[in-house]
């Protein structure tokens, strides 16, 4: 599905991805795992566009996608979240779920004076969607409250149904359960467990490794911009490689 | 009475300079330094195209065209740039206009200025007198409020605001950010070119030095005062402001004193600014953590 070929990126001397090259094929929820400051980050930049590469090329579903801009990543169906939550604190609840589908007619200005009804059309079915989702998370009861007005947890749980809002074929997280309590993160994970059920495609940046073990089929492992092993989560674990990296033993 | 009319017409006018800023500043998070630009290519473009007897429908739509695609050039470039050096940029756009207004003296006369100036006949009607002037203003600014309100509300307007909140996120969830802020842009520039155009046909003279930057501080202002980024935020800052403005212009002082008067206008919108700042930075109207969509209810 995903295909990421000898790719490149250096900041200044500093080689944050070298050659670094794997391939998502049909795993439902894959992991990325490596120490701080390993390229995880950097790696989900050039895969969506945020930074260009140096070298290599990225394939998504047979097509070449690096080159091409951040929107138009999303467009192509790969949507990812941040490392730190990224929502639009001062819009409530309910228009940052109505922001995410892709092509909403009414965004065109010109299609404001000529197709009024079917923008309405369209809000509506947007709208019952949006409220079914932020039902299933628990934010019913404050859909009308600015988003700042969340706790961070909650900001995380909106970043995350807010991608679904998007329709994409494959969705990147970058450290889903950072920085929230144990049982938010329990939510969390059943949530991402739901939505690999109803078909959605996963590549997870993610520290705690109950977490990936748990909920990955598949994990790469990165160190120093390069992958150093990949394979299911039960033998990365015991991977004296991997044990190398992380304990620098 | 006329003193009044005068008023409101002047606020009016003023509400649809507001209102177009308060499109790209409130909502998109522009911070456009150069705004006056497109009211002086409005009122420039109209009142050229009116001495030369264009007919009134015609030069405003000419003039309108002007300031969008002057919006539009300045647009390619500029919002190229992060936040603070767009405004640089936009500053500097604004004080070129201005120069542009002053030499080319075979186009505009240079600072001598535009007199004599038509008032407007549309449709074989003349808006002469103050009242029908009033009018005329009237519809104009109702008819720009409204078609703000729609854009505002409509997902084209969610995602202006989206942009002026997190741009990242906005562009990772599959916007184009750049083309977003382009419309707003061009829109916002359109719009101000209507504020000028019938400035120039009220005031029937104009002249280089109406188009500085103490313009562009003065409608900054309003949307500040008023609440940038509500819909009624730069209409009440319009009243407040040209109000205050406008009724200085009218007080009675001893002849010796006269001469502080501008000075003295500067040093109180500059305080106000200030004060404004520190005490109620968003605005005497604030953004409602509701807010209506298009023709659904998000009730309760």
């Amino acid at each position: 599905m995903l295909e990421l070929k000898q790719v490149n990126k250096s900041f200044g001397g500093i080689r944050a991805v070298s050659d670094c090259s794997l391939e998502i094929k049909s795993y439902r929820i894959t992991g990325l795992i490596g120490p701080n400051g390993s390229g995880k980050t950097t790696l989900f930049n050039l895969m969506t566009g945020f930074l260009p590469l140096d070298h290599g090329e990225i394939f998504f579903k047979g097509k070449r996608i690096d080159g091409f801009l951040p929107h138009q990543i999303a467009e192509f169906g790969i949507v990812r979240t941040f490392q730190l939550a990224r929502i639009f604190p001062k819009m409530t609840v309910l228009e940052n779920m109505l922001l995410a589908p892709p092509r909403q007619i009414g965004e065109k200005l010109v299609s404001l004076w000529l197709k009024g009804k079917r923008i309405r059309e369209e809000e509506r079915k947007n709208l019952k969607k949006a409220l079914t989702l932020i039902e299933i998370v628990g934010l019913s009861h404050l859909k009308n409250q600015f988003a700042a007005n969340l706790s961070y947890g909650q900001q995380k749980l909106l970043e995350l149904v807010r991608i679904l809002m998007a329709e994409p074929q494959m969705i990147l997280l970058d450290e889903p359960t950072a920085g929230i309590n144990p049982s938010l993160i329990r939510k969390m994970m059943e949530l991402i467990l739901k939505m690999r059920d109803a078909g959605k495609v996963f590549f997870i940046i993610e520290h705690n490794m109950d977490v990936v073990i748990e909920l990955c089929d598949w994990v790469f492992v990165l160190d120093n911009g390069q992958k150093i092993a990949e394979g299911k989560p039960e033998a990365i674990q015991n991977d004296p490689r991997v044990i190398e990296a992380y304990l620098g033993v | 009475m006329d003193l009044f009319l005068h008023l409101c017409i002047m606020i009016l006018i003023y509400i649809i300079f507001a209102l177009s800023l308060n499109l790209e500043l409130g909502y998109t998070g522009l911070f456009n330094f150069g705004h006056v630009a497109f009211f002086g290519m409005g009122a420039y473009a109209s009142a050229l195209f009116t001495l030369h007897h264009v007919p009134f429908e015609l030069a405003l739509l000419i003039s309108l065209a002007i300031a969008g695609g002057g919006g539009f050039l300045l647009s390619l470039p500029s919002l190229r740039l992060r936040g603070d050096y767009f405004g640089i940029a936009t500053l500097g756009f604004g004080e070129i206009i201005r120069i542009i207004f002053q030499n080319e003296v075979w186009l505009t006369k240079g600072p001598m200025g535009l007199p004599g100036i038509s008032k407007p006949t549309l449709f074989s009607y003349r808006f002469t007198t103050l009242p029908q002037y009033f009018i005329l203003a009237l519809v104009f600014s109702i008819l720009s409020f409204f078609i703000l309100r729609m854009v505002i509300r409509s997902p084209f307007g969610r995602v202006l605001r989206a942009i002026r909140e997190d741009e990242i996120a906005t562009e990772a969830l599959g916007k184009n950010v750049f083309r977003f802020r382009v419309k707003s842009f061009v829109t916002g520039s359109i719009l101000a070119g209507l504020a000028g155009a019938l400035w120039g046909h009220y005031t029937t003279f104009i002249s280089p030095s109406d188009f500085t930057l103490s313009e562009t501080i003065l409608v900054l202002l309003i949307v500040v005062l008023g609440g940038k980024g509500t819909e009624w935020g730069p209409v009440l800052g319009a009243i407040l402001l040209i109000f205050f403005q406008e009724s200085l212009r009218f007080l009675r002082l001893p002849a010796e004193y006269t001469r502080y008067l501008a000075p003295l206008q500067q040093m109180i919108f500059g305080t106000l600014l200030i004060l404004l700042m520190i005490f109620r930075p968003e605005g005497i109207l604030r953004e409602k953590g509701k807010t209506k969509n298009v023709g659904i209810e998000t009730g309760q």
